[in-house]
């Protein structure tokens, strides 16, 4: 008998016989030891999972989404449960995932870096919901040219090229003609791309289709789009680009400025509207972020695009990630918790933000998010203003 | 039987009597067409295509050494107490560790085990004891069947039943995703074992007024129950490592969960979703993760054999 | 009691007193009745829970399988942006990878199961069968981290480039395209590995269940080591034999996550190994807690239904196959 019994069908019953089991033994032994230590472990389970105290206690939010925000939203959970002792479990499972999460009603937020669009909102089980704009962030292209020191300076309608597969390898004139000083590596030029639905590809695309006619003319925008054939390699999730990008020389993949930083790729310096190359910088995507909020009226619903901000300073990749949540939440008591978790994080949370390379958004527009959470629930423990929902 | 024929250049052929078996003529046809040329060539032949066996079952044994050993030396260096008492870090941040999920590991296979046993055992003395029925044959043919299912197609049954109705994720469901899966192994397993415990102890205690349930369970069951014990074992040490039945049923958390209504951590989870990340501190962890995912499924596989090998004074040999 | 008996050779065992419980050898008390209902409602749990999976999948699938009819399964359009759904190229990289899968790994496996069955030196035997064993026990997972950090970087690096450019197949269709090192080489090189134990143990048993009267006969005639395996013992073991090769193609249809690591995830149909694929197993690894709406997790249970058939039909023409080798013997 082979110790690891591969499954496998035994046309033969096995010929030894009998004298083995004549002998007495102890038997039960092993099987009771094992029956109790299960038993054990579920009876713990089963008395954890009543919110008794101590360390088992069960998660109290549960939120799914964007992976942009993956980083800065484990930080933000782990710092507030230190803190406060509740517990917030994200799942960073893509912008789209997020949508959907929260449309069933399976979580208690979503977090999207592309706003619902209105067919979505419709399908949304719970009602209204509410944009809430927590974090901004910048879509870096980073690259992966081992042979290439300098920051590659890229324009967006190079950038659609190759995702067009119009640009095929490194060394191709019209890079070299962005980079004069920089020795351009004969290799194959390998685009990254997300298989997923995400908020990041939706900011991408976003940005692509407003610098290459060709690209609306193909793929589009959007949360997920028709990649042209045979092209690239697909990844999910900002993590999935960023591992591709690493691994594979001559990758070059979209994904948010943490993901970049903090895996240490090459990031390109991008064509502003203004004509000049601006490097993806926390600088550069606040300035950004001022420019759009110059005049933001009091009834907008927060689905700002950061995209192509007008200026020398902007970084035109940049964007919003926003929460999303029911306005007139079923659960009161969890609705509060979300709210003081949201306050925490835009207010005391913006130094955890920098040292991740996050944008934090100004204050200007902290002032008007907690104005909006007032609506879903109040601080001073009042009842949901736009009146609890029972079911 | 492994003897070479004697050397002998030149033989008679005998005329193929009309009795012969197909296989005597086929050799025999081959031998004789044979025999013109040298003996010598069809050694060389011969010896050169045993060669050939040798590198087969050194290229087939390759890959595993190769993966053991970047295993191990990938593993050990990320090992630590840290590995086994710390939750996961967020990314970016060095440190931490996969306690969680070791334990969710735990209670998902204990979950396994309860939903599996019953059903496999209970199928497996049922179609051990009605051998020629054709209800256990077929019983039998299915169970193989099931073992065969994708494991990701059992986490879409689970998910459908028990995850979509329901609306959240729940380590309740991925424990029985693992434990449907458990199911054919344990069979399988449990069968075999019952058929090894001779007839006659059986008719021993019929002889002697047991009723039929009581010799089953006392007598033939209890004899088998160290194989049973084993197999039951080996079953839960593959399933530990199942992986796809738990991407959306279990899910993953990042916190210290034994809730069975929740989402939970569980190791293969955890090392697929380090392994795919760009952070090196988490692909570290990965290794580490990996390496005691091995040792476990080592450990009870091994500890299984071990510890009903001396029950049974002959070693089995394969 | 609390032994199991010893009968003991030459001893007459006395027949019970008659006594007045009312029970007969075929148990009529309600213990025998209801130790009988529970192991068969056990037995009866397997086709059961066969039925019920294959219920869930179906109807989860239904959905898209009425939307797109016949065209699911032959269109090559996996383009969930916009709603539309042909499972073609996951179907053709699931029959690509596993018939790669069987091509590299059937003749090491039948060459290991020889070897073992027939002439290794028994100090070798136990240790490398252990160890071709053993290769079933590694979770999926782990050869897909292996294959990630070690097996995609040398086919990228010198495989790749050995075959493309050293030996000039670049210029083939098979071997066309920029070196990802995702692709669907690399998926069928780790499915290969994934299913030689499960080849060679079914090979094995059946080459040692062969009679000896076989082996010496061949022999006896005049046959040489090969010769007697190749004419004597193969041919007679040969449905069984071709049982565990389907046996291991069924592994490789339904195995998801290595194959999602190292095959590159892209929805389409290309001619070249070089390409990424997608497999009917790991789209919907990938896709399904990200499926953005009803239509896509339809679509994806649906591929889920195509899997569960076509693994079904190949595991149960595997299992005839062996199970005739013993029918055969014992005939």
């Amino acid at each position: 008998m082979a110790i690891f019994r591969v499954p496998t069908f035994h046309p033969l019953p096995d010929p030894q016989v009998t004298t083995r089991f004549l002998r007495p033994y102890p038997a039960l032994r092993p099987a009771v030891t094992f029956a109790l230590g299960a038993t054990t472990l579920l009876l713990s389970a089963c008395a954890g999972a009543d919110g008794g105290s101590g360390v088992f206690r069960a998660v109290d939010l549960t939120g799914a989404g964007s992976t942009f925000v993956n980083p800065i939203m484990s930080k933000w959970a782990s710092d507030y449960a230190g803190i406060t002792g509740i517990r917030v479990n994200y799942q960073s499972i893509g912008s789209g995932g997020g949508i959907r999460q929260l449309s069933e009603q399976v979580v208690d937020f979503g977090a999207t870096d592309s706003p619902m669009t209105p067919a979505e909102e419709a399908n949304a089980k719970g009602g209204k919901v509410l944009h809430i704009p927590i974090i901004i962030g910048s879509v870096v292209l980073a690259y992966n040219l081992p042979e290439v020191e300098q920051q590659l300076r890229l324009s967006g309608d190079l950038i659609a090229d190759m995702y067009l597969g119009e640009i095929t390898r490194w060394d191709d004139p019209r890079i070299q003609a962005l980079n004069p000083a920089v020795q351009l590596p004969d290799r194959d030029v390998l685009p990254v791309y997300r298989t997923d639905g995400s908020g990041t590809t939706f900011i991408f695309t976003s940005f692509l289709g407003s610098t290459s006619d060709r690209w609306n003319a193909g793929p589009g925008v959007g949360k997920a789009v028709r990649w042209p054939r045979g092209i690239g390699l697909g990844g999910k999730g900002n993590e999935g680009i960023a591992m591709l990008v690493k691994d594979t020389p001559g990758a070059i993949g979209y994904t948010e400025y943490a993901y970049a930083t903090q895996n240490r790729l090459a990031m390109a310096s991008i064509r502003s509207a203004a004509g000049n190359f601006v490097p993806p910088t926390i600088e550069a995507t606040m300035a950004a972020a001022d420019v759009a909020l110059e005049s933001v009226p009091d009834t907008s619903d927060l689905k700002l695009s950061l995209i192509n901000q007008p200026g020398e300073a902007a970084y035109p990749i940049a964007a919003f990630t926003w929460l999303i949540v029911y306005e007139t939440p079923s659960d009161i008591a969890k609705a509060r918790k979300l709210a003081a978790f949201i306050r925490w994080s835009i207010t005391e949370g913006d130094d955890r933000a920098r040292a991740l390379e996050y944008t934090p958004i100004p204050p200007k527009l902290v002032d008007i998010v907690l104005d909006r959470l007032e609506r879903i629930a109040p601080s001073n423990g009042a009842q949901s203003v736009a009146g609890a929902v029972t079911r | 039987m492994t003897t070479s024929p004697p050397e002998t250049s030149q033989r008679p052929v005998p005329e193929p009597s009309p009795r012969q078996t197909p296989l005597a003529t086929r050799v025999q046809r081959a031998a004789a067409e044979r025999t013109a040329r040298s003996i010598r060539g069809r050694r060389i032949r011969s010896r050169i295509v045993i060669g050939f066996m040798y590198l087969a079952s050194f290229l087939a044994v390759l890959p595993l050494v190769l993966i053991l050993f970047h295993l191990v030396r990938e593993g050990m260096q990320s090992i630590s107490p840290a590995f086994f008492s710390q939750l996961p870090a967020p990314p970016g941040d060095p440190g931490g560790g996969m306690a969680n999920a070791i334990v969710g590991t735990l209670i998902l296979i204990s979950i396994a085990a309860i939903v599996g046993l019953p059903i496999g055992i209970g199928a497996g003395l049922y179609v051990a004891e009605n051998r020629g029925t054709r209800l256990a044959s077929t019983v039998r043919f299915l169970a193989d069947v099931l073992n065969g299912l994708p494991s990701i197609v059992i986490g879409i049954f689970a998910w459908q039943v028990l995850v979509r109705p329901i609306g959240n994720f729940s380590a309740l469901a991925g424990g029985i995703a693992l434990g449907v899966m458990m199911v054919p192994l344990v069979t399988r397993s449990t069968e075999e074992m019952i058929r090894l415990v001779p007839n006659s102890l059986r008719e021993a205690a019929l002889a002697l007024g047991y009723s039929e349930a009581r010799t089953s369970l006392s007598i033939v069951l209890r004899t088998a129950l160290p194989g049973i014990v084993t197999g039951a074992l080996v079953a839960v040490s593959r399933i530990a490592g199942e992986t796809a039945p738990l991407l959306f049923t279990a899910l993953g958390n990042q916190f210290w969960s034994v809730a069975l209504d929740q989402p939970i951590a569980a190791l293969p989870l955890q090392i697929y979703y380090y392994a795919t990340s760009p952070y090196e501190e988490q692909r570290a962890l990965a290794w580490a993760g990996a390496l005691v995912l091995i040792g476990i499924v080592l450990i009870i596989s091994l500890g299984a054999r071990m510890a009903t090998r001396n029950r049974f004074g002959l070693g089995s040999g394969d | 009691m609390s032994e199991p008996l010893h009968p003991a050779p030459g001893i007459d065992i006395p027949l019970p007193p008659a006594n007045d419980s009312g029970l007969s050898p075929r148990g009529r008390s309600p213990g025998d009745r209801l130790y009988r209902g529970a192991t068969l409602a056990a037995a009866l749990a397997i086709p059961l829970l066969i039925v019920l999976v294959a219920i869930e999948v179906f109807v989860g699938g239904w959905p898209a399988l009425r939307e797109f009819g016949v065209s699911f399964l032959t269109s090559s359009e996996w383009d969930p942006a916009n709603g539309v759904y042909g499972a073609a190229p996951a179907i053709f990289g699931t029959l690509v990878s596993s018939a790669l899968a069987l091509l590299l790994a059937t003749p090491l496996a039948l060459g290991v199961a020889i070897f073992l069955a027939e002439f290794a030196p028994s100090w070798l035997r136990q240790p490398v069968a252990f160890l071709v064993d053993l290769l079933a026990a590694i979770p999926s997972v782990v050869y897909g981290f292996w294959g990630i950090v070690f097996l995609i970087p040398i086919l990228r690096e010198s495989v790749m480039p050995f075959l493309g450019e050293t030996l000039g197949l670049a210029s083939t269709p098979f071997f066309s395209g920029p070196a990802y090192g995702r692709s669907m080489l690399a998926a069928g090189v780790i499915l290969a590995i994934m299913i030689l134990p499960y080849i060679s143990a079914v090979s094995r048993e059946v080459l040692m269940a062969v009679p000896r009267s076989q082996r010496e006969a061949a022999l006896a005639l005049g046959a040489t080591r090969w010769e007697m395996i190749r004419d004597a013992v193969v041919p007679y073991a040969k449905s069984g034999l071709f049982g565990g090769i389907i046996l291991g193609l069924g592994r490789a249809l339904g195995e998801t996550m290595a194959v999602t690591m190292v095959i590159g995830n892209r929805a389409e149909i290309s001619a070249s190994l070089f390409a990424p694929g997608y497999t009917m197993a790991s789209v919907i690894a990938n896709e399904f807690t990200e499926a953005t709406d009803d239509l896509h997790l339809s679509a994806l249970m649906a591929i889920g239904a195509v899997l569960l058939i076509i693994t079904i039909i190949v595991n149960a023409i595997a299992r005839w196959l062996v199970w005739r080798v013993s029918r055969e013997r014992s005939a």
